[in-house]
């Protein structure tokens, strides 16, 4: 079988698979493990230090890209370049910030370089951003916890009309914080607004149980793979430590549901949280696959393999069925890596 | 000044103190400089030999030199001890 | 030997979490030419710094704004906004395409009448409007957009005595959804002081109310909320034809669409998000269109837009006067441009190119300009390839404001430059001498003479 394996070369960032994990690495290991692709990995990196970048198993080379706020005119001359040597099939974004740019330049990676990437549409990418949250809830139908954006401190005090505290404060691409006073709601905003700009989002507190889908969706309302897992163990940055596949149906009714009504395309997690009267409210919608993604396929469901015959236009068919009671348990690892190695990617940008 | 004995370069502009684990990156004059000043070059051959390759006459060079010279101070590069001249 | 090209040296800390972009290669092109002519020779002839205008970039963009509406809506039509860019060379480039004037002052009125713009084709806007500059616009039969009771009142005592009827439009500020709502200008939509207006104006008979304006803001991000105000004003105007059977002719939407600027403090580049003018477009000609309008009764749709059409045909040339090192082992750029000359870089962060080569090695610097004060900062951060003394930069998108808003304060403000389209340069303001500021001091007498 390992013979008739296609061979393709798949660019891939979120390298960073620190305590605060990047889906990279995560999705690496699914295309690797694909029944069907031999696949070649070229990384892409942010930073020096990504772990990604030093692990030559799954990782065949790296390549530094320029930071999303530098603008998508420099990606687009830095991709020409790593193209020019490396000839890539596709190219699977994993970071909120990036998919902007990853999003508009589809058109033109397509045409000028033949990439390919499966991504949602601008639409799509733009209606689910935390600040319209309630105005997307409202055109799906879907519960989301209420929520007001704010653009300077001297609005906090007025959140009392609307909040009752605790209450979250969230950035706009990343970043949530619990604040149970205005002291901390204004400690938060300084934070997050100097990392991710304005505005900043006020999110009422709901109480109870977060679960969260990791699923793909084909543009067309199709919903070709889901699976709901909840949260074990959280780290202190409010990161699954561990998790486990649960059966859910109205969790799985309402994945459907958005994807039938949003036509996603692409990878996406739901964050939401139930209710002890089992009522589900939208958190949000992560427009890329989670870092947990690899659980699905522990479940027997490849969803980065599904990304890459749908993006390379092959017939596929949904999954339908998951391993239920599957638990993922992360753990950290410390490579050895030689200094020649982080001299080469910091002075040359490859490695 | 005189630089850190141990300090590891690489042609690429890589600078790596060993005694810190610092790492650094410089330009190519810059690393020429640095080798200079690890063999004990003082400012005097280092300004002319800067002056003999490059397209730049001392007074332009002076200025630059030294504000190179007190960043390196300034990254703990130096070993602490005063040029010989100075 | 041939000597080598000669690069300041260069030496950071290769800092975790805040790498270059990727190794040391550097996101920036050195950008030698405007339009055919190179930096060097521009500012060899006519001075650093120097601010120099595309006329080739504002005519496309004119035809890229006005194609945008136009294959959308029957009748629309521009006016330029003089607050934004008054120089006449390029106002009249605007008026050549077709541009109204829009103007806020007496001065920029006048200045109007003076390119030549009909008395009928200028739009008068803003609060301050006095006596005599409202007797002029009403004799010339100028659109007057009136900002508030007083100035009502006013024009209604001046159609009497000068037995005229003015045309009229109320400015309305309202509710859009953004942030921060202007509501300082004209009278509000949701409170109803804009039909407490419009009731005073109709009823009175001494003025012909033609038209309804809103602006509802500066570098909007957002077409949905013309999209909003759009609906407001189409409303508005339904409800005056019923209640008086008086056909609005005009809505004006005012400016205030974004230009490719990065504002401080925004994740993504401006040249990236900025919606394009199709999308604001599309949002205004909508509402106008399903707001229940009969066919021929569509009212004409006036764009006051300024920022978007000019920001981007404008360059400041400049000089580095000399690298610093600050305290804190920044590196530090001392330009021969200051805030005093662009204004703008107080809320943006203005794109600056190195105008020569330059290797792959780059330094983050704070840039300065050159005033003697603390506030005089171009950019807190940036990353810029080392440069020496007399080394050329370029600043760009800084068309809109800058030219009008610039101060002679300390330095002499300085020339500028128009580039056809045939890539010839015109001198369309020149440096400023000493006699262009004195000319208007006097001394008195006594003052004339010291002894030191």
């Amino acid at each position: 079988m390992a013979a008739r394996r296609k061979k393709i070369k798949i660019a891939v960032t979120g390298l960073n698979a620190i305590d605060s994990p990047g889906p990279g690495i995560p999705v690496i290991r699914a295309l690797r493990a694909s029944g069907d692709f031999d696949v070649r990995i070229i990384g892409l990196s942010y930073e020096t230090l990504e772990p990604g970048i030093y692990m030559h198993d799954l990782v065949d080379k790296t390549y530094q890209i320029p930071f999303p706020s530098s603008g998508k005119a420099s990606l687009l001359t830095r991709l020409k370049y790593i193209n020019s040597i490396e000839k890539i099939d596709l190219i699977i974004p994993n970071f909120d910030a990036e998919l902007f740019n990853f999003i508009t330049l589809a058109n033109t990676l397509r045409k000028e370089m033949g990439i390919r990437v499966f991504v949602p549409t601008l639409d799509q990418f733009e209606e689910r951003h935390k600040s319209n949250l309630p105005a997307f809830g409202k055109k799906h139908k879907i519960k989301v916890p209420f929520s007001k954006m704010i653009f300077s401190t001297a609005e906090i005090p007025s959140l009392r009309k609307d909040f009752t505290y605790p209450l979250v404060v969230k950035g706009k691409y990343y970043d949530a914080s619990i604040a149970y006073t205005p002291e901390q709601v204004a400690s938060h905003f300084n934070k997050i607004s100097a990392k991710w700009g304005l505005p900043v989002i006020i999110q009422q507190f709901v109480y109870g149980q977060e679960v969260n889908v990791t699923a793909i969706g084909d543009g067309k309302g199709n919903t070709m793979g889901a699976v709901p897992m909840r949260k074990q163990y959280i780290t202190d940055k409010g990161k699954a430590w561990s998790g486990i596949s649960i059966n859910d149906r109205k969790l799985m009714d309402m994945t459907k549901k958005l994807i039938r009504s949003t036509k996603w395309k692409g990878g996406m997690e739901l964050e939401i949280i139930k209710t002890a009267n089992d009522e589900y409210y939208l958190l949000e919608i992560n427009p890329r696959f989670p870092a947990w993604v690899y659980l699905a396929v522990g479940c027997g469901q490849n969803h980065p393999e599904m990304l890459v015959k749908m993006a390379m236009g092959e017939k596929v068919v949904p999954f339908k069925k998951y391993d239920i009671g599957k638990m993922f348990v992360r753990y950290s690892y410390d490579l050895i890596v030689e200094l020649k190695e982080f001299e080469k990617i910091s002075t040359l940008g490859e490695l | 000044m005189r630089l850190k004995k141990n300090l590891a370069l690489s042609d690429s502009g890589f600078v790596f103190d060993p005694s810190t684990g610092d790492s650094f990156s410089t330009n190519p004059i810059g690393l020429e400089i640095v080798k200079m000043l690890q063999t004990g070059k003082d400012a005097d051959e280092i300004k002319a030999q800067v002056v003999k390759t490059y397209l730049i006459d001392e007074v332009g060079f002076e200025k630059d030199y030294y504000d190179f010279v007190n960043t390196l101070t300034k990254l703990k590069l130096s070993d602490g001890s005063p040029e010989k001249k100075d | 030997m041939k000597k080598l090209q000669y690069e300041r040296p260069v030496i950071q800390r290769l800092n975790v979490g805040v790498m270059n972009k990727f190794g040391n290669k550097t996101e920036y092109s050195p950008v030698k030419h405007i339009e055919g002519n190179t930096v060097k020779s521009l500012i060899e002839k006519f001075g650093s710094p120097l601010f120099v205008i595309s006329e080739r970039i504002i005519r496309e963009t004119f035809k890229d704004a006005n194609r945008a509406f136009k294959t959308r809506y029957p009748r629309v039509q521009f006016a330029w906004s003089y607050k934004t860019n008054y120089l006449n060379a390029i106002c009249n480039v605007f008026h050549q395409e077709g541009s109204w004037a829009e103007v806020v002052s007496g001065f920029e009125y006048h200045k109007a009448l003076k390119n030549g713009v009909p008395g009928t084709k200028i739009i008068f806007n803003g609060p301050d409007k006095s006596e005599a500059d409202l007797k002029l616009a009403i004799e010339k039969n100028s659109l007057i957009h009136i900002d508030h009771l007083d100035e009502l009142y006013l024009i209604k005592e001046l159609a009497v005595e000068m037995k005229k009827r003015p045309r009229v439009a109320i400015r309305i500020n309202m509710d859009t959804g953004v942030y921060p709502m202007w509501d300082r200008f004209g009278f509000n939509y949701e409170n109803g002081q804009a039909w407490d207006a419009i009731n005073k104006i109709m009823l009175n008979d001494k003025m012909d109310l033609v038209g309804l304006h809103s602006h509802i803001g500066t570098f909007m991000l957002a077409p949905s909320a013309y999209g909003v105000a759009a609906k407001k004003l189409s409303d508005l105007a339904l409800e005056i034809k019923k209640k008086y059977k008086k056909n609005i002719q005009y809505i004006d939407m005012g400016g205030g669409f974004a230009s490719k600027n990065t504002l401080k403090g925004s994740y993504l580049q401006g040249i990236d998000s900025t919606p394009s003018f199709d999308q604001f477009a599309e949002a205004i000609t909508t509402s106008i269109l399903n707001a229940g309008f009969v066919e021929n009764e569509l009212p004409l749709l006036i764009l006051e837009t300024g920022r978007a059409l000019i920001d981007e045909a404008g360059y400041l040339l400049g000089t580095v006067i000399s690298n610093k090192r600050l305290s804190d082992g920044r590196r530090a750029t001392i330009m021969d441009f200051g805030v005093n000359i662009l204004f703008t870089s107080f809320w943006y962060d203005h794109k600056i190119s190195p105008a020569q080569e330059f290797s792959r090695y780059t330094e983050d610097a704070v840039i300065y300009g050159p005033l003697c004060m603390n506030i005089d900062v171009i950019r807190e951060n940036v990353t810029l390839p080392p440069m020496k003394r007399d080394d050329h930069v370029i600043v760009h998108t800084v068309g809109a404001y800058n030219m009008t808003q610039w101060m002679q304060f300390i330095a002499l403000r300085p020339a500028v430059v128009m580039i056809d389209t045939q890539e010839k340069v015109h001198l369309i303001r020149s440096r400023e001498t000493l006699a262009s500021i004195e000319g208007n001091e006097i001394i008195p007498r006594y003052l004339e003479k010291f002894k030191l």
